[in-house]
């Protein structure tokens, strides 16, 4: 197509587009009008691995609705938030101020996501977290448009981890984690509901993000004399944690437990048999044999010849959890606060997990808690299978809330340890 | 008589601040909220790119820690508002007095080196800001930064926070222009040529630094402060490396010794993160081949290049230098 044919022909389709905009009623317009979401992720920087799989389960889902939804169409406008907090709020301010969507999902660092909660907070936009897991935007510090489909507090999973800890008669226990607020939560939920069993939190160690070399780290561990290590670490750290826990020898002499993203799939894709019986627990387990999860796997699976991650069945549950409030309201979300309201009252009845996911009266969905084994699978490649299931952990264990919410943050110098 | 005589020896400056008014007057008439405030955001990169400048187009220095003093004052503002409770207007003052005893510390330290060491040492000083925010999670919020209460009421219209930001930017490069062009300023560049003569001609060369280098934190720290009331949220990200490589490629590309190149180098990084992300993963990509293209075809920048090119030489301006 030449230059001229384009102009002429683009005009008489603006000019057409225009005059049927125009003619058409207004709520008409409305009612097929494409609902738009901006969907934020880190696709460059350190975590890009992980916010590509973000994209793809948010995309798998609506792929699959044939992108709309309640009788609407649906845009998906992605923006790469580079894991930086001021770049994420560029990004969001663009997407709601310039591309007016109807609400954002996504992000996947707690600071990003603590940056961009902080810009909907004024503006009111529905602002959808299925990974951000900072213990407080359900706690202490609720937004109300800020809403956790399908998603988790960081020290929620961790506590029934514990708990198996001690029935295998584990007593005295080792912690290393990234230094960071996402490790010092998930550290915390660990050490507080261990250490009121009756076990004993030996010593905790912090390291850097990106660490390089964990031998002095795994030199003190060995001599701390315990009976099981638990280990927090994310992405290139875990890798490399586990390849040198192994190649050191500890590997088979202390039993290794990790948080849910030491072994997510994300990670182990890459290993070999270092990561093999690492335990670990999580509300997902990719080599569950429930149905509908066996379904989700295979489904994922075909379309992007790997096994899904914690990012993607996050990203296409919410996705899912939040589709499926708009068709019970007819597609109509031009009331953001009915919309809000009925996102908070909603649950996820359907969803890959094979069991019905609730809030709980703070917005933190209660989800049947596994704990997980890395095992070989009938083709060879590694994944977490359930060994043991804790139904309906909530965010607040089983604590009182008013009681929880008046300790303090967890931090790295408060981590509820009972002494 | 006098008049003209102002006119005549400010002329620049003139052209430099009706061009700045004109086009970044003019944006929130023809312009959408968010395109606001992405010129909001150039406006204050172009202070923060401005002070970097200061010292390396006019006292020879290249600093890596303005990154940290800026941050530095979005920190303090942020804390004062928000978990002091304090006002904005004091939050304001206090975060612009941090960055400059901040940058009186750095420029103490760093006042008698030059060239690398300069370089380097004012890296590690921006990296120790850095791990400070980064580890004293009880002040600062840790990695997961502070959240801000928002502005005050009389700023909130982001239209007229833009104006408000565009006043205190044109000061700002008033004052930085009389600075740079005064006396002092002369003797700057005096140290920028040829530090030995300059010290044998009698001058406390270091003094002369380390008192540029502090006034370069009353700058850095005016854009950290409407930073601070700009994004309503900080983070170690804020005050890390990349912030000062930033604030230099801003400086770098829209030309060295030029100070109003500060404007064109934060628009030009800017608006290639705001809009080229929209079609590309890789806009980090066309950044580098942007920074090397400026590199091998115009290392002067774009201000530089253009000053040459009326003035009719083909000659190129002596180059700004790291290493002396």
């Amino acid at each position: 197509m030449d230059r001229r044919r384009f102009l002429t022909s683009t005009g008489a389709v603006l000019t057409l587009s225009a005059a049927g905009s125009l003619a058409a009623p207004s709520i008409l317009r409305a009612q097929n009008a494409p609902i738009r979401i901006g969907l934020m992720a880190p696709l460059s920087g350190v975590v890009a691995a992980g916010g590509r799989e973000i994209v793809e389960g948010f995309n798998m889902f609506w792929e699959e609705r044939d992108n709309s939804i309640g009788g609407r169409p649906v845009e998906v406008i992605v923006e790469d938030d580079a894991g930086n907090p001021d770049t994420s709020l560029q990004k969001a301010r663009r997407l709601v101020e310039q591309e007016k969507v109807d609400f954002l999902f996504g992000n996947l660092l707690a600071n990003t996501g603590l940056a961009v909660a902080n810009y909907v907070k004024d503006n009111g936009t529905p602002y959808f977290i299925p990974v951000i897991a900072a213990d407080d935007l359900t706690q202490r510090q609720r937004i109300r448009n800020v809403i956790r489909v399908a998603g988790y507090t960081a020290s929620q999973m961790p506590r029934p981890l514990a708990d198996w800890a001690l029935k295998q008669g584990y007593k005295r226990v080792a912690t290393v984690a990234q230094d960071y607020a996402f490790g010092h939560e998930q550290c915390a939920g660990f050490a507080q509901v261990f250490s009121q069993g009756g076990g004993e939190v030996v010593g905790q160690l912090w390291n850097p993000l990106n660490t390089a070399d964990f031998s002095p780290y795994i030199g003190q561990l060995a001599s701390m004399n315990v009976d099981a290590i638990f280990a927090m670490e994310l992405g290139a750290d875990a890798s490399r944690f586990m390849k040198q826990y192994s190649d050191f020898g500890l590997k088979g002499n202390i039993p290794l437990l990790g948080a849910q993203n030491f072994t997510d799939q994300s990670v182990i894709r890459t290993l070999g048999e270092e990561c093999e019986g690492i335990v670990s627990s999580a509300h997902f387990a990719e080599g569950s044999d429930n149905p509908e999860t066996r379904k989700f796997v295979e489904t994922y699976k075909a379309r992007y010849n790997k096994l899904p991650s914690l990012y993607g069945f996050s990203h296409y549950s919410g996705a899912l959890w939040v589709a499926q409030v708009i068709e019970s309201l007819n597609g109509d979300i031009s009331n953001r606060e009915a919309f809000i309201d009925a996102v908070l009252a909603s649950e996820l009845p359907n969803s890959p997990l094979g069991s019905a996911v609730k809030f709980d009266e703070y917005g933190n969905p209660v989800y049947d808690v596994y704990i997980r084994k890395v095992e070989k699978n009938a083709d060879g490649q590694y994944w977490n299978v359930p060994i043991e299931t804790y139904p309906q952990v909530s965010q607040f264990w089983t604590y009182d809330p008013e009681e929880y919410l008046k300790q303090p943050v967890f931090s790295r110098d408060y981590q509820g340890i009972k002494q | 008589m006098f008049a003209d005589k102002v006119l005549r020896n400010n002329s620049r400056l003139l052209i430099g601040l009706v061009t700045i008014l004109v086009v970044f007057g003019s944006l929130p008439l023809i312009t959408s909220n968010y395109q606001v405030s992405v010129a909001n955001e150039i406006l204050i990169f172009a202070v923060l790119a401005m002070s970097i400048d200061v010292l390396a187009g006019y006292a020879g220095r290249t600093s890596l820690g303005h990154g940290a003093i800026f941050g530095l004052s979005t920190y303090v503002v942020i804390y004062w508002t928000s978990v002091m409770g304090g006002s904005a207007w004091s939050g304001i003052l206090l975060g612009i007095m941090a960055a400059t005893m901040l940058a009186a510390v750095f420029g103490l330290l760093a006042a008698r080196v030059s060239g690398v060491y300069f370089l380097l040492l004012t890296l590690a000083l921006g990296m120790i800001v850095w791990g400070v925010t980064l580890r004293w999670t009880s002040v600062s919020g840790g990695e997961n930064g502070l959240r801000g209460v928002g502005r005050p009421a009389l700023l909130i219209d982001p239209v007229t926070f833009y104006y408000v930001t565009l006043g205190i930017v044109l000061a700002i490069s008033i004052l930085v222009w009389r600075f740079v062009h005064s006396p002092f300023g002369l003797t700057l560049r005096g140290i920028r040529d040829s530090e030995s003569r300059m010290a044998s001609l009698g001058f406390g060369t270091p003094l002369h630094v380390f008192i540029a280098f502090t006034m370069t934190g009353v700058f850095a720290g005016t854009a950290g402060a409407v930073y601070a009331l700009f994004n309503n949220f900080v983070s170690p990200s804020t005050v890390q490396l990349s912030q000062s490589v930033e604030g230099l490629l801003m400086a770098i590309i829209g030309g060295i010794g030029t100070l109003f190149g500060a404007f064109i180098g934060s628009a030009a990084i800017i608006l290639l993160e705001n809009f080229v992300s929209q079609y590309t993963d890789r806009w980090q990509m066309v950044l580098g081949l942007m920074f090397i293209g400026t590199m091998i075809f115009f290392p002067e920048g774009v201000l530089g290049a253009y000053r040459r090119l009326i003035r009719g030489g083909g000659k190129r301006k002596k180059q700004f230098k790291v290493e002396e």
